[in-house]
Parts: structure tokens; C-alpha cells; sequence
């Protein structure tokens, strides 16, 4: 065997070992412009986070009180007397609670049909194709043109009874029950996409075997299948939820803008839902300089609270991924929709 | 009898079921189209697709379709809103460019550069940015950008140089780009980082033992290979900075003004203007009048339109990309 002779190099070859870095000095100088670079970018980014965090920290302490949450809001021409963040507050969790309604069992009931009847057939693969393209056009929209085709929906005679009527036969097409029907349509998306594919990632032989066992289809989906996409539900409901409460322009055209919470007519559910009112949202869009409130202090506290309530949602995204990769071995659907 | 009882369905009538389930949220999506687009017809009907051109103030023309009410005058419908459309395009264009460059390197620095402990701290923190409501950052950027601008960086005689044609307050074009730039930068990341870990690893190693460093080897190779990824993301980012409406609503200056690129570089960038987007949340309020109405259907078919053609675009882009078998 003969003797390999390395040459003589100017300067010594980079090593590939995993966790001992070439020297720099080896390397371009745009190479090393392009390190600096994505340091800055990375560095920057976390910065910017936690300024923000930080800014809105320091601003919603200084101005939130805990009379704040539990005081309904006044109109005043004092800051001192213009009440608190009671009825926005009710208003996010009502629209949360009556879109997630509306959104989960058509999410569910449509991705178990994608993932488990949309194959076998041309007709049904071109029909499973065509829904998961709507839910991605649905995805795909901004949330004005969601509202505007709300207050284009909702302002048909034949939906009158869920706002109200007013003389003259306009129907007024706001309500709790209009804001949270298109809140559904927004939090369709992420809970069709994480129910889907935690039902693609559930290994075959469990539905194999519960087929051997002689268990219809209908059953397998109902006792084996949906108890163990549990997590990757759960997961995507919470970004539903982060979703929904995150969103001003659907409460914005939707809801009617009034400080209280108005009910319409007597009976005592559907009174609430055909009713006007706030959310955090929108209550923070009104008191800023932008809308006609000039009262930064309480759109501040109000704007800490929702973000209080992103970074819990937040906090339990990561919760729950990391206990279902604890319990099954596999990661689970993360990621930002 | 009991199993009867416990799953009393059988598996067609499930099937028709779920798959009836499934037709009424397509049936509801394609609804939406077809409504926006039927209430938007008048528009079009009345100017043709010159309305998407210059001519005249946007802002009479919107005032003289609020002031009439039920069957208004055909001149009525009369509209160009070419300064809207405009402002949709500056804002759009230059957060999406930034935006790209910030990613593709932050997830470079996420992926490769960064050792653990900080990897760690990092995809938390953008998975937070990227969930922050839309009126959060908009109430940063009118409450702390907008007097840093207009405060410390518009001068005096800047401000007196345009006087008469707009008034430069520090709400414009620089905020609202920045602000923009931000709040789709995170979108992208996730996209690009989640790429750029299931690029082969092979192909990078042997780049490195053809003598590249680990960095050059990185960009000439790996991104090159996600390519289609990072369109994929850049059409993500782009139909997110279009529908916008209000964080632009709360920072732009909200005036029918188009940023002049013949004032010169910083002048260009304080200058107040609007978006679709904002314009249609600015004008919600006008929804009764049945011309206003119109428009504002017409600007959310506008932008329900760009919408399709940028999925569609970026499929097209991503199709001679298939053969680095990189899926996005």
C-alpha cells in the first residue's frame, strides 16, 4: 500500500466534526458578513419579542388593577370614571365558547372523512381534494373579507331573528351569534389540520387490528382511532382559540360596537346571543388614538390581559406537545398554522 | 340488542354523514365567494376595470357614495382607487422582501448557528411573535413608533418641505412596513426552519468534505434545496400582509395619500397613505349606503382575488422545483 503524502497547504483544511467550528479566519469575508448577519437576525428577533413582552409588561401592571376586570365600562369624560374591562372580557370568552362550538364538529367530522373514507375511488379523492382546498382558501382569507361576507349573510331577511329587526324591515345583522358564526369559519383551519393529521399518523396496523377483530369502520374511528388523536386536538383547539381571540376585524363589523353587553328581546339564552357588545379587541382598537377614544391607560390594561391569555394559550401548546411525545414516542403536529 | 345500543350506526350512514359534514363547510366557502363577488358586481358594472386605475380624490369619491342613500345615481358609483391599490403594493412588497431576507437568515441562525441552550429560548419566542394579536402590535406602533418618528427622526425642514402637499406626523409608510415586517417574519421562520431540517443531511456532508465550511455549505447547498419551501412561505407571508387591515388602520396616517418617490428617500418613507384592507375597516360604519357598500365588497374581491393568483403563482414556482424532491 503506498504512503499518501499530504501536501503542504497554506492554511490548514476545515474539519467536519460535529461541535468543532472551522476556523473563521479561513473563511470569505462574506461568508463571515453572512454569519454577523444571521446572528443579528436571530438576536434581533428574540429582542423585539421580548421588548414587546417586556413593553406591554410594564404598561398593563402600571395600569391594570384588579377592579378593572370585574368593573363594567362607563361612558366618561374622565379617565378616572370610565369603569373597567368587565363586558369585553365576557365578550371574547362568549365568542370564544360559541366559535368553537360551531367549529368543532365540522372540523372533526370533516377531516375524519378525509382521513379515513377520502381515499379508494376517483370521485372520492377529487371530493376529499376539493375540501381540503376550501379549508385552505378559508385559511387563506383575511379576516375583513370573512366579516364582510358575515354582515352580507346576516343581513338577509331570512336570518332576522338572529340580530333584530328594526322598523322599516332593515334587519340589523349584528349580533353575538353573527361575529361567532364567522369566529367558526376562522378556527376552522388549524383544527382541521391538526385532527387530520394526527389521524394520517396513527399507524395502520391499530386499524388493522381493530378490522380483525370485527370492528365496522364507524366503530374503529369512534374507539380506537379519536381517543388517540386526543392530544393533537386538544392542540389544535388551543390555536383555534389563540386565533379567535387574537381577531379585531370580524368584532369590528360583527358585533355592533356597544360599551355593554346589550341583550335583544326576553328569552334567556337566545336574548344573549342575538345581542351586541365588545371584545377585548375591539374595546383596545376603540381606546387607542386610532378610534375615537383617546384612553391609552385602558386600552393598555385591556391589551395586557389578551396578551396575558396568548401566552398562556401558548404555554399549553407546549404543555400538551411535549406530554404526547412523552406518552406515544412521537412528536406531535406543532408548528404555527 | 345492546350492541345495537352502543354503536347504533352503521358504517354508509356514518359515511354519508361525515361526507355530508364535509360538503356543507366546502358548500360555505364557495357561498362566500360567490357572495362577495355578487355584491361587488355594481363596481364593476358601472367602470368597467378602470376603477382599479388613477383619476380624481379617492376621498370625494368615497364621501359622495356615503351621502347617498337607497338608489343612488349612477355617478355615484363612480370610483378610482388606484391610491389604495397602491399603498396595498408598497407596504406588501417591502415587507415580504424584508421579511424573506430576515427569515431565511434567522433560521439559518435557529438551525445551524445557535448552540442548544439559546435554540432552546428562540423557537418558543417565535412561535410567541407569531401569535400576538394584530391590534397589539398596532397599539405599540401608534403609541411607541409613531411619536419615535415623528419626534426624533422627521426633521423640521423636512417636515416644512412638503407642507403643502401632506403633513408629516410619524404615522406612514415606515412604521407600518416595519410593523408589517415583524408580524409576518415568524410565519416564515416556521416554514423555512421546519425545511431546512429535513433536507438531506447527506448532501450538505458532502459539501463539507469537499472543503466548504459549514456555513457556505448551508447556503450553497441546503437552501438551494428548500427552495420550494421558501416560496411556499414568501406566498404564506404575502397573502397575510395583504389582508392586514388593523395594525395599517391604526398607524398609517389613514389618508388617501400616495407616498411620492419623487420627494427623495426619507421624506418617501414618513408619508401617510392606505391600504385596501384599512380602507374597508376605515369605512365599515358606511355599510348601509348601497354604493359604499359596493366598493367595499369590490376592494375584498380584490383582494380574495390576489389571494387565489398567489397559491396559484406559487404552485406554478414550486413545479420546476419538484426535482430537488424538497417537499414544502
Amino acid at each position: 500500500m503506498s504512503a499518501f503524502v499530504p501536501e503542504l497547504q497554506a492554511s490548514p483544511p476545515p474539519t467536519s466534526k460535529r461541535g468543532r467550528r472551522s476556523s473563521l479566519w479561513t473563511w470569505r469575508w462574506s461568508d463571515r458578513l453572512v454569519l454577523l448577519c444571521a446572528w443579528t437576525a436571530g438576536l434581533g428577533l428574540c429582542a423585539i419579542a421580548a421588548a414587546i413582552v417586556i413593553y406591554m409588561g410594564y404598561r398593563g401592571i402600571e395600569y391594570l388593577t384588579p377592579s378593572l376586570l370585574v368593573t363594567r365600562p362607563a361612558i366618561s369624560t374622565s379617565q378616572a370614571q370610565t369603569g373597567g374591562i368587565l363586558d369585553p372580557l365576557i365578550g371574547t370568552l362568549l365568542l370564544t365558547v360559541i366559535g368553537i362550538a360551531l367549529a368543532f364538529p365540522l372540523a372533526v367530522a370533516s377531516a375524519i372523512w378525509v382521513a379515513e373514507y377520502g381515499h379508494g375511488g376517483r370521485a372520492r379523492q377529487t371530493l376529499a381534494r376539493i375540501v381540503e382546498s376550501s379549508i385552505e382558501i378559508v385559511a387563506g382569507t383575511p379576516d375583513i373579507v370573512l366579516a364582510l361576507f358575515g354582515v352580507a349573510i346576516f343581513q338577509l331577511g331570512i336570518l332576522a331573528p338572529l340580530s333584530f329587526r328594526a322598523e322599516g324591515g332593515g334587519v340589523y345583522g349584528r349580533s353575538f351569534i353573527a361575529a361567532g358564526a364567522m369566529m367558526s369559519l376562522i378556527a376552522l383551519p388549524p383544527l382541521f389540520v391538526a385532527t387530520r393529521d394526527g389521524l394520517r399518523a396513527v399507524p395502520a396496523h391499530m386499524r388493522e387490528a381493530a378490522f380483525a377483530l370485527g370492528k365496522t369502520r364507524i366503530a374503529t374511528i369512534r374507539r380506537v382511532l379519536l381517543p388517540s388523536v386526543r392530544s393533537n386536538i386538544a392542540t389544535g383547539v388551543t390555536l383555534s382559540v389563540s386565533r379567535i381571540i387574537g381577531d379585531t376585524a370580524i368584532v369590528v363589523l360583527l358585533l355592533g360596537k356597544t360599551l355593554h353587553i346589550e341583550t335583544q328581546g326576553s328569552t334567556p339564552v337566545a336574548s344573549l346571543l342575538r345581542g351586541t357588545g365588545s371584545s377585548l379587541t375591539s374595546y383596545v382598537y376603540d381606546n387607542s388614538p386610532a378610534g375615537e377614544g383617546a384612553a391609552p391607560q385602558k386600552a393598555y390594561a385591556a391589551a395586557f390581559v389578551l396578551l396575558l391569555f396568548v401566552l398562556g394559550l401558548n404555554l399549553l401548546v407546549d404543555r400538551i406537545g411535549r406530554s404526547q411525545a412523552q406518552s406515544t414516542g412521537m412528536s406531535g403536529v406543532g408548528g404555527v398554522v | 340488542m345492546l350492541d345495537r345500543l352502543r354503536d347504533p350506526w352503521s358504517d354508509s350512514r356514518a359515511e354519508l354523514m361525515l361526507g355530508a359534514v364535509s360538503l356543507l363547510v366546502c358548500a360555505s366557502v364557495i357561498g362566500m365567494v360567490v357572495f362577495v363577488f355578487a355584491r361587488a358586481w355594481p363596481v364593476f358594472e358601472h367602470n368597467g376595470l378602470s376603477w382599479l386605475g388613477p383619476g380624481g380624490s379617492l376621498k370625494t369619491q368615497l364621501a359622495n357614495m356615503q351621502a347617498t342613500s337607497v338608489n343612488p345615481p349612477a355617478s355615484a358609483y363612480h370610483l378610482r382607487a388606484w391610491p389604495i391599490i397602491y399603498g396595498t403594493l408598497l407596504t406588501t412588497g417591502i415587507a415580504v422582501v424584508l421579511g424573506v431576507a430576515i427569515a431565511v437568515l434567522s433560521s439559518i441562525f435557529i438551525v445551524e448557528l445557535a448552540p442548544a441552550r439559546l435554540r432552546r429560548v428562540a423557537i418558543p419566542v417565535i412561535r410567541l411573535l407569531a401569535s400576538v394579536p394584530s391590534v397589539i402590535y398596532g397599539l405599540i406602533a401608534i403609541l411607541v413608533l409613531v411619536p419615535f418618528v415623528g419626534n426624533h427622526l422627521i426633521t423640521a425642514s423636512q417636515k416644512t418641505s412638503v407642507q403643502s402637499s401632506v403633513e408629516l406626523t410619524g404615522e406612514g409608510l415606515l412604521v407600518v412596513a416595519v410593523t408589517l415586517t415583524v408580524m409576518i417574519t415568524p410565519i416564515m421562520i416556521a416554514l423555512i426552519c421546519e425545511a431546512l431540517a429535513a433536507a438531506p443531511r447527506s448532501w450538505r456532508e458532502g459539501a463539507v468534505a469537499l472543503g466548504l465550511n459549514p456555513l457556505r455549505a448551508m447556503l450553497a447547498v441546503t437552501l438551494r434545496a428548500i427552495r420550494p419551501a421558501i416560496v411556499a412561505a414568501a406566498v404564506l407571508a404575502t397573502a397575510r400582509a395583504l389582508g392586514e387591515a388593523v395594525m395599517i388602520s391604526m398607524a398609517s396616517g389613514a389618508s388617501f395619500f400616495t407616498p411620492n418617490l419623487s420627494h427623495g428617500a426619507p421624506i418617501f418613507l414618513y408619508e401617510p397613505l392606505r391600504t385596501l384592507a384599512s380602507t374597508i375597516i376605515d369605512f365599515s360604519e358606511g355599510i348601509g349606503a348601497p354604493a359604499l357598500d359596493s366598493t367595499l365588497y369590490a376592494f375584498a374581491a380584490l383582494l380574495l382575488l390576489s389571494a387565489f393568483v398567489l397559491s396559484i403563482g406559487g404552485y406554478l414556482i414550486k413545479l420546476p422545483l419538484r426535482k430537488y424532491q424538497v417537499r414544502a
